[in-house]
């Protein structure tokens, strides 16, 4: 199976090549893809450099960009993170890529942030994360804590009743900023201190048993309580096998997590875990024709007629088409005309809406809740009425309430104090 | 159930050639429009749907209830024909009409609408199947059933309940039906006398309602809910310390399945092969392998998987061995860096042949859910398992050790190899044969932590450094030491965990680790004698 997709895409690639050669007028525009492919995070970003290469096939197919043809560099930074900034450097200086699609953890981007804005690239970083960021350089598809965390968090305490709440997270940057966000937020709502659990595991941590245990007990005391879940990666699968071990139904405590999607599913035998919860901006199992047809040429892609879309996969097919967009709009790939044009730029997500970049390279996302099926596949049983833009600096954290961030001239800041007057905030929030 | 529901069908087909079939129309037709209710209802109008559904009396609500409950009720867009979805995987679903009950063949998922669900709908349903339930004839059945019904008793169930509860013959089915009333009583009525009947029961929904219970105006209910919350609380206490230890035992078993290969490797034979948990890695996807040759034979195939996994890891084992590690005799720096790498090597080995993404290993039903002991503590059954299968290993492994001419051989070149090659001993085979010995045993623990772990290329990276610091706190060259110490800081790790948190449990463990070998540099159970000098 794995033989032949390869042999057919590079019938495809070699037939493409034969074809540019006639077609193309100009040099290639270069597409730098920067996604591990080795190591820990491989599980989950080799599936977006996959992602990106069908997409500019797809792209090649249709006549290129401003006639000239899109090429893929891709690039294996390994799970390393200090490695993610030397391979942004090599993208940028010595393939002179027009644009960058990759990363996945915040602390791989917040390596490649300073290469990517001294050389002046575009990076488009597409997983949810913690926000308190904005630079120029970067412009992020995934979800910010507004369009995915608190959300999730208006649903189970308007919808479900839940009074008592356990926090529960991997130990790093992002699960403690959006448990901070979300404590207080908690708290603004009237929660009493003694009705929020925070407890924190390290990296593939899998042996839950008392902390499970834990979660029972906290969650029989006649209050209807519920986990949200911040834990990372595949540290869920034996979490999830516990929590279905202990006997514990999603109807008794149920689980929202904000890190599972159908890729981390596809490793588990979810009988167990019907009814618990994710909170995404994207589900496979959507009802738009526009998703339909990604999956279909997604399995063709693969060739693996089981083969899952996620949401991350999403913000790259979003920000993917919205950079093409600008190129249009701009006439050429110069980065600073693209960072201009793309703004304001909306078109069609997967979820049979709109997408529109805002001012502070953030974008507009329907907040979508899910209920696991035991096809791992999730059911959509709540979604916000219309799409949220997302925040960069959160409402919900001193420090970055006063912040906004605007990169449209005049203005052009990633951190103005609506206070102060003043832009360049982001050293007080650090401080915090 | 089929044979009843074909048996009516054949009735159906007898009285279409009399009777034109009208009347069987009518009730679909019926059926058909409460089933439009129930799509087209926003959700908090489908509750009084399904009651209408339930109360129909058309013999195939249940199943239709059934399949709504498990979000397999759909409809087709473009005929408005309701089916019940057999198989959810991949694009196209195959179905059956939820009508006539015939399958119907496949269609694309872009087709069909699900009757979307959620938790609270759910929870409904099941108080109304589990009512349904109560009056079939398996006690099994209407024992699980009556469990369910605690704490979801409502004022639509409570007469229904009571009418079932004087009918019901068996006692346990009796005692657990009089509970769920109670708890209602307690919860919605403020009943004093049912809060006698909830004292000592260990069930969440029980205490659930007596902790609201406690908190109400009438001081005469909240005092006797208080009573009856401290009898519960004294109980709980006991179960919970039973509950810890064996959360440690638990974990300390999985410990000493990790190590104790190393303890042959590093321990008897000095090897620091860092390799070691891609061994591991390799007994856990041989299990994955097992389970992909013999679909739908999960358990069968795990049972095989103890051997394969074995002699994979064991010819994995002899490979590194032979080109490697024999060639670095003596050189521990060269040898840690060479498996070190020989481990990177293994993993994106496993990452580009099989697959970056996790492989889903499936766990046998006998070996699922777990052993209620009381309401309060149950052992999960994968654990019991382990530990078990952790024991056998260890004794096992001693048994080859002390009475096999091999561990003889084995230990005679350890202590000296000089002396035991001039008694005719070949010191290059039995480094072999140890060799495979550890590594398969690390495949052994490979196949059990399958079942509680991801099986992915990161899998022997998590158990690395806890199986050095096992067998380094055991005392390096003594099994027993290893199993002492895998018991023990599992157990102090568990101990520590509900009031320091994970992170900070591991980091107190590592600190005491390294306090103790200050102390005792050679570990728990030093060797003693000539060897240990060497």
């Amino acid at each position: 199976m794995k033989i032949k997709s390869l042999a057919a895409s590079v019938a495809l690639t070699v037939g493409a090549t034969g074809f540019s050669m006639a077609a193309w007028a100009e040099d290639p525009i270069k597409v730098g893809i920067l996604h591990s492919l080795s190591g820990t995070m491989a599980i989950s970003e080799s599936t977006l450099k996959d992602t990106m290469l069908m997409l500019i096939e797809e792209q090649n197919a249709k006549g290129g960009l401003l006639g000239r043809e899109l090429e893929p560099v891709v690039v294996d930074p390994a799970s390393n993170w200090p490695l993610f900034a030397e391979k942004a450097r090599e993208l940028l200086a010595k393939e002179k890529v027009d644009v960058i699609f990759g990363n996945w953890t915040s602390v791989s981007r917040k390596s490649v942030l300073p290469v990517v804005e001294e050389l002046n690239g575009l990076l488009f970083y597409p997983v949810q994360y913690e926000g308190e960021e904005s630079s120029e350089n970067v412009f992020y598809t995934g979800a910010a804590p507004n369009q995915q965390a608190i959300p999730a968090v208006d649903y189970l305490m308007n919808e479900i009743g839940v009074e008592r709440w356990v926090l529960a997270g991997t130990d790093y940057v992002y699960p403690r900023t959006t448990n901070k966000i979300l404590e207080t937020y908690l708290k603004d709502h009237g929660v009493a201190a003694e009705d929020i659990m925070i407890n924190y595991t390290p990296f593939g941590h899998s042996n839950w048993q008392s902390i499970v245990s834990d979660i029972k007990a906290f969650g029989s005391q006649g209050k209807k309580t519920a986990v949200v879940s911040t834990i990372n990666g595949d540290a869920n699968v034996p979490f999830y096998r516990e929590l279905g071990n202990q006997g514990i139904a999603a109807s008794d405590i149920p689980v929202v997590a904000f890190s599972v999607g159908e890729q981390e599913l596809s490793g588990i035998d979810t009988a167990p875990l019907v009814g618990h919860l994710a909170a995404w901006n994207y589900f496979m199992s959507v009802d738009a024709d526009a998703n339909y047809d990604f999956i279909d040429k997604w399995v063709a892609y693969k060739g693996d007629e089981n083969a899952v879309t996620n949401d991350p996969m999403e913000a790259h097919y979003i920000g993917f088409n919205m950079w093409l967009e600008a190129v249009k709009k701009a006439g050429t790939t110069d980065v600073d005309a693209v960072k201009d044009a793309i703004i304001g730029v909306a078109v069609p997500n997967l979820t049979g809406g709109y997408a529109t970049m805002m001012p502070n390279h953030h974008i507009t996302k329907p907040v979508l809740i899910g209920e696991i099926q035991d096809n791992g596949q999730f059911s959509v049983v709540w979604e916000t009425p219309s799409t949220v833009a997302g925040d960069a600096w959160s409402d919900f954290l001193p420090g970055s309430r006063d912040l906004i961030s605007d990169w449209r001239k005049p203005l052009s800041c990633g951190n103005y104090n609506v206070v102060e007057k003043s832009c360049g905030g982001a050293e007080k929030v650090a401080s915090n | 159930m089929s044979i009843p529901r074909s048996l009516s069908q054949l009735l159906i087909v007898c009285l279409l050639s009399l009777l034109a079939l009208a009347p069987a129309r009518a009730d679909d037709a019926q059926a058909q429009a409460l089933l439009e209710q129930l799509a087209d209802a926003p959700y908090a109008q489908k509750g009084r749907i399904i009651g209408e559904i339930a109360g129909s009396g058309d013999e195939r609500a249940r199943q239709w209830l059934e399949a709504f409950a498990n979000g397999k009720l759909a409809r087709v867009e473009a005929s408005g024909q309701f089916v019940i979805v057999l198989e959810n995987r991949g694009r196209n679903w195959t179905v059956a009409d939820a009508l006539s009950g015939e399958t119907i063949g496949e269609i694309s998922r872009r087709d069909l609408d699900s009757l979307r669900i959620n938790n609270a709908l759910r929870g409904e349903l099941d108080g109304i199947l589990s009512v349904i339930d109560l009056t079939v004839a398996d006690v099994g059945k209407r024992l699980a059933a009556a469990r369910d019904l605690r704490g979801g008793v409502d004022a639509g169930s409570f007469e229904r309940i009571g009418t079932l509860l004087s009918a019901e013959e068996n006692p346990d089915v009796r005692a657990a039906l009089e509970e769920a009333l109670a708890i209602y009583r307690v919860e919605a009525l403020g009943d004093i006398a049912a809060v006698a009947v909830l004292a000592g029961s260990l069930n969440t929904a029980a205490r659930a309602a007596l902790t609201g219970a406690a908190r109400s105006d009438n001081a005469q209910l909240a005092a006797a809910a208080n009573r009856a919350l401290e009898s519960i609380d004294q109980k709980l206490k006991l179960n919970n310390a039973a509950k810890t230890l064996y959360f440690g035992i638990s974990l300390g078993s999985v410990l000493v399945l990790a190590a104790i290969g190393l303890a042959i490797t590093f321990g008897v034979m000095g090897v620091i092969n860092m390799a070691h948990g891609e061994l591991i890695m390799l007994g856990a996807y041989t299990t994955w392998g097992m389970q992909q040759l013999l679909p739908g034979q999960p358990g069968l195939a795990l049972v095989l998987s103890i051997p394969a996994g074995f002699m994979v890891a064991a010819l994995a084992g002899i490979a590194i061995e032979r080109t490697v590690i024999q060639h670095l005799k003596g050189r521990p720096l060269e040898t840690l860096l060479a498996t070190f790498g020989i481990s990177l090597i293994l993993q994106q080995l496993v990452r580009t042949v099989i697959s970056p993404l996790n492989r889903s290993v499936v766990t046998p039903e006998w070996m699922s859910g777990s052993i209620m002991i009381n309401e309060a503590l149950s052992l999960t059954l994968n654990r019991l398992y382990i530990i078990g299968f952790a024991l056998v290993v260890f004794a096992g492994l001693m048994l080859i050790m002390r009475k096999t001419r091999l561990g003889l051989e084995v230990r005679a070149v350890t202590q000296n190899r000089a002396m035991a090659r001039s008694m005719g001993i070949k010191a290059t085979r039995v480094d072999i044969l140890t060799f495979a010995l550890g590594s398969g045993v690390a495949g052994l623990a490979g196949v059990a932590l399958s079942q509680i772990t991801n099986v992915g290329p990161n899998l022997g990276q998590n158990y690395i450094i806890d199986s050095f610091m096992v067998v380094v706190f055991g005392g390096v060259g003594n099994l027993w030491g290893t199993l002492v110490a895998g018991l023990s800081l599992g157990t102090i790790n568990q101990l520590l965990e509900p009031w320091a948190g994970a992170v900070l449990a591991k980091i107190l463990v590592l600190v005491f680790i390294i306090l103790f070998i200050q102390k005792r540099p050679r570990g728990l159970f030093p060797q003693k004698g000539r060897a240990a000098e060497g």
